[in-house]
């Protein structure tokens, strides 16, 4: 039994992470309908930056982390406004295509002045923990379930009762007609990239203490939030996260009982059942559990 | 005559490349009035629209409203000074519930951003509420307040063009520009809609009204501007303009002509 809580405690943990990445995600699909496949490069340089600030330049651990969200801010809404604002209006692909060269051009930075070695994090917990009943609780992990809660809840309330969390979602539906009763889209857009960039920062961070060590593989680590979105629904907040906590408690509870249970399953199938998941899920609800279908009318 | 006109135009010419969509149309819309601008299809009207709430930038001419520069403003900016409008083929957001496309037109009147929604909740949520109330005032006004939590694009036509108009008065406008709002109607969702624009007539807005629908238009408006091929043929009020024989000549075209012939 003790087992099983430590899976689910780790499982829950991952799950955790996932949904913010996935909610970086969505928060720009909300806005703009564009899948940013730059996401996960912006993770990574928040996890890089953090590291950066923390042990280059000695920084507090709390203060590292926030220049860092302000680095990917910056990144974001600079990016928005510089390239983003030009090519407003065009298919959707298009933009696609101009979030992939942004995903190249951040991964080649963070490679150039990092290389490929594995680095640290530069966080204050290492592998200290707490062991209430025999299972073991790693601070990061009770640190990652608390700040995502947290972050979670805050864009929550934004959603709910800022009057641009309604405003961005008039604007990915109709950007014509937002403008004409007053919505200023520029800002909307700006402020979906800034939170994107401030979401990936914790999201990149957290997922760098999993392994507890930081390579440039996290940007594709980063894909695997995928079966977290589309699990949930690519336009849910909501969705983001019940897609990710369950993506996590799989990987993480096939990674401790499919090696002894179902060995002929192969060794390291933890990593593909989160997809096969997925798929099931697709199969049943096409548009994920929170995703509404569009309705055609004829 | 005294008083400044809400909306002015002096001259105002667009350009697409090097075609003219319209040329020297000079209008001015006093406080309080329905003013229709009508023509055949293609004479510009709509073009006028969207040079006014600033989708188009007009190659010459000026635009005053209440005196004031408009050509100046940028066009978020333009709800934020009085004008709303509806769209030709709908302006709403389908997956957005009726209520919440009411509540975004009310965007520029709301104070509460993103920092101080986050750090006072309690000020956020009394000013919310205060919101939704206006929002669904504007939907008894048009009288569709019971399909308030429907998402709007499960709701038929007729509906949809209700909706927009709440979202248009929801934005506390002084001047609202109508495009073409009985387009597409049955008799009786026309008769229901003329009704409604009375209405909004004596709440004291100023209405500048595009439409096709003559027999609307010479109940409801007060003075008629009537475009062909981009250029204004005659103005006046709905009496005078069906008299003119240019205006006869734009709507029934050359075939009376034939006839008169022979």
């Amino acid at each position: 039994m003790t087992t099983f809580y430590q899976l689910l405690f780790s499982g829950f943990a991952l799950g955790c992470v996932y949904a913010l990445v996935a909610l970086g995600f969505t928060v720009i699909y909300r806005s703009s309908q564009v899948i940013n496949f730059a996401q996960g490069s912006l993770l990574a340089l928040g996890a890089y930056m953090v590291s950066w600030f923390a042990i280059d330049k000695s920084l507090p651990f709390g203060l590292a982390v926030l220049a860092a969200i302000g680095v990917c801010v910056l990144v974001g809404v600079v990016f928005q406004r510089l390239v983003l604002r030009w090519v407003a209006g065009q298919p959707v692909f298009v933009i696609v295509m101009i979030t992939i060269g942004l995903s190249i051009v951040i991964d080649a930075s963070v490679s150039a002045k990092f290389g490929a070695n594995p680095r640290l994090l530069g966080d204050p917990w290492s592998s200290s923990a707490v062991h209430p009943g025999g299972v073991t609780l790693i601070w990061a992990k009770i640190w990652t379930i608390v700040t995502v809660f947290g972050v979670l809840l805050g864009f929550f309330l934004f959603d709910r009762y800022s009057r641009y969390g309604l405003a961005m979602r008039a604007t990915a539906a109709d950007e014509e007609a937002a403008m004409a009763v007053g919505v200023p889209t520029r800002r909307v857009f700006a402020l979906a990239w800034g939170v994107a960039g401030a979401v990936a920062t914790v999201g990149g961070f957290f997922l760098a203490t999993f392994p507890n060590q930081l390579d440039p593989s996290i940007s594709a680590v980063a894909l695997l939030a995928f079966p977290a979105i589309i699990l949930g629904g690519l336009d849910s907040p909501a969705g983001a996260v019940v897609g990710g906590v369950t993506i996590g408690l799989v990987e993480e509870l096939t990674k401790g009982y499919q090696p002894a249970h179902a060995s002929w399953l192969g060794t390291n199938f933890y990593v593909i059942a989160p997809y096969v998941v997925m798929i099931l899920v697709l199969m049943v609800k096409p548009y994920g559990l929170f995703g509404r279908a569009p309705v055609e009318r004829i | 005559m005294s008083a400044t006109p809400v909306l002015e135009t002096d001259g105002l010419t667009l350009f697409f490349n090097s075609v003219a969509a319209f040329s020297d149309v000079s209008l001015s819309v006093d406080e309080g009035e329905i003013f229709a601008v009508i023509g055949p299809n293609g004479a510009g009207k709509t073009s006028l629209f969207n040079v006014i709430s600033r989708v188009y930038r007009p190659a010459r001419g000026t635009i005053r409203y209440l005196g004031a520069d408009l050509l100046r403003l940028r066009r978020a900016q333009i709800a934020g000074a009085g004008i709303a409008r509806t769209f030709q083929n709908l302006g709403l957001f389908g997956n957005l519930s009726v209520l919440e496309n009411v509540l975004i037109g009310r965007h520029h009147l709301m104070r509460s951003g993103t920092l101080r929604g986050g750090l006072y909740l309690g000020f956020a949520q009394l000013e919310e509420r205060s919101h939704r109330a206006a929002a669904m005032e504007a939907l008894e006004f048009v009288g569709i307040a019971g399909v308030a939590h429907r998402p709007v694009h499960i709701l038929p036509y007729g509906i949809q063009k209700r909706v927009e108009l709440a979202r248009a008065l929801a934005m506390q406008p002084r001047l609202l520009l109508l495009d073409e709002p009985v387009a597409g109607m049955s008799t009786a969702e026309r008769g229901e809609i003329t009704t409604l624009i009375r209405r909004m007539h004596e709440r004291g807005y100023s209405i500048v009204l595009v439409e096709h629908d003559m027999g609307m238009v010479m109940q409801v408006a007060q003075r008629v501007l009537v475009l062909d091929f981009g250029r204004v043929i005659a103005l006046g009020t709905p009496g005078e303009v069906q008299r003119d024989p240019r205006v006869i000549k734009a709507y029934l075209g050359a075939q009376l002509e034939e006839e008169a012939a022979v």
